[in-house]
């Protein structure tokens, strides 16, 4: 599957099928940071994520002054 | 569908969005933020906080004018206008525009530069200064800024850790209005960031996704991260860590406000300590030295 990351904005190839936990751990990415989005919905940590799926791990960080 | 660890839950989207309502509701009601009614000025960046923050004010009823500040951070600053003022297009909402350039000669890159401070001081200080004067003038019944409990948790760890007994006695989620400042509300404390996201994405919010390229590496975001990996492994504690300092730790600090003994800026008539208030002195200093065209660095996409 395509997995599109941010910051900088990239694309990388993951074999499926994986769980969405298993994908963020095997990433290094800690859940409470991302929004995981398939095909444009959400999806929780349980999920399983099929070879064809188009895949977003949006972070959801946002720092500075603050607004 | 979303999962909210803390809640223990997963999360269907109308429940979901229902949830995001209630939380909003409850502080509100419970921080005694607004009045049915109320006229509120939205402080809008474009990014995900500030957007779900107007949409669920005017979800909930409110009458909420945006106003979003032009910071002259390179290209971020560009897509960042564009994400506001497509929000309010889509929706018929009243956007406000300040642009720091246009009417005061500076921009957040080259103040920081000036004042050899960080560039988040600069932005942080334009920003009050700013949405207070327009509140003011505008006559609105308060300013609600987009600090979720994630920001709030973050502010609170960094304070501890510095143990500023100032800061901690005015970290509430509401100041009321004194002479010369607006009321100034927190609606989304109840809700962490990765709830502000989603709701973005379930309603359809177009936002600048990418971080401020100034605020790169600042403690703020490592405190965030710090929170994080306790989070994970303990959910809920960030929830708990803020609202017990609220309800047991916070009425311990001295609530008196120094901001009661302030004079008038000799400048621009707002309130200050000195003579002239820190906004007109960081005018004077970004203006004086010239320093104009500060490169931004913007990660590649």
């Amino acid at each position: 599957m395509q997995v599109t990351l941010r910051n900088p904005k990239r694309t990388i190839t993951v074999d499926g099928p994986v769980r969405v936990s298993a994908l963020l751990a095997r990433l290094d990415i800690n859940r409470e940071s991302v929004l995981v989005i398939r095909n444009q919905t959400l999806v929780p940590g349980d999920a399983v994520l099929a070879d064809s799926d188009a895949v977003e791990i949006r972070p959801v960080i946002s720092g500075g002054s603050g607004t | 569908m979303i999962d909210v660890p803390r809640h223990n839950a997963n999360f269907c989207a109308p429940h979901f969005l229902d949830h995001c309502r209630e939380q909003v509701r409850r502080a509100i009601s419970h921080w005694h933020m607004l009045q049915p009614g109320d006229r509120v000025l939205v402080a809008v960046s474009g990014g995900k906080d500030s957007l779900a923050l107007w949409d669920l004010l005017v979800d909930l009823g409110y009458e909420a004018v945006g106003l979003y500040l032009g910071l002259g951070i390179g290209d971020y600053s560009d897509e960042s206008g564009a994400y506001a003022r497509e929000f309010a297009a889509g929706r018929g909402l009243e956007l406000l525009e300040v642009d720091l350039r246009d009417e005061y000669g500076f921009d957040v890159p080259s103040a920081a530069k000036a004042t050899k401070r960080v560039p988040c001081s600069a932005c942080g200080l334009s920003k009050r200064h700013l949405f207070d004067a327009a509140a003011l003038e505008g006559g609105f019944d308060a300013v609600a800024t987009g600090h979720n409990l994630d920001d709030e948790a973050a502010v609170l760890f960094g304070n501890v850790l510095h143990w500023d007994a100032e800061y901690l006695g005015r970290q509430l989620p509401v100041l009321d209005a004194r002479p010369g400042f607006p009321k100034k509300v927190k609606p989304l404390v109840r809700l962490a960031e990765r709830e502000t996201a989603a709701w973005c994405v379930l309603r359809g919010i177009e936002y600048q996704v990418e971080e401020c390229p100034m605020a790169a590496g600042n403690s703020h975001l490592g405190y965030k991260e710090a929170l994080n990996l306790i989070e994970r492994e303990s959910p809920g504690t960030k929830a708990h860590f803020y609202f017990a300092f609220l309800d047991r730790i916070a009425p311990r600090f001295d609530q008196t406000d120094a901001k009661d003994s302030l004079r008038t800026c000799a400048s621009c008539g707002a309130p200050t300590s000195g003579e002239v208030c820190a906004f007109c002195k960081l005018v004077e200093r970004a203006t004086r030295a010239g320093v104009r065209g500060v490169p931004v660095r913007i990660e590649i996409r």
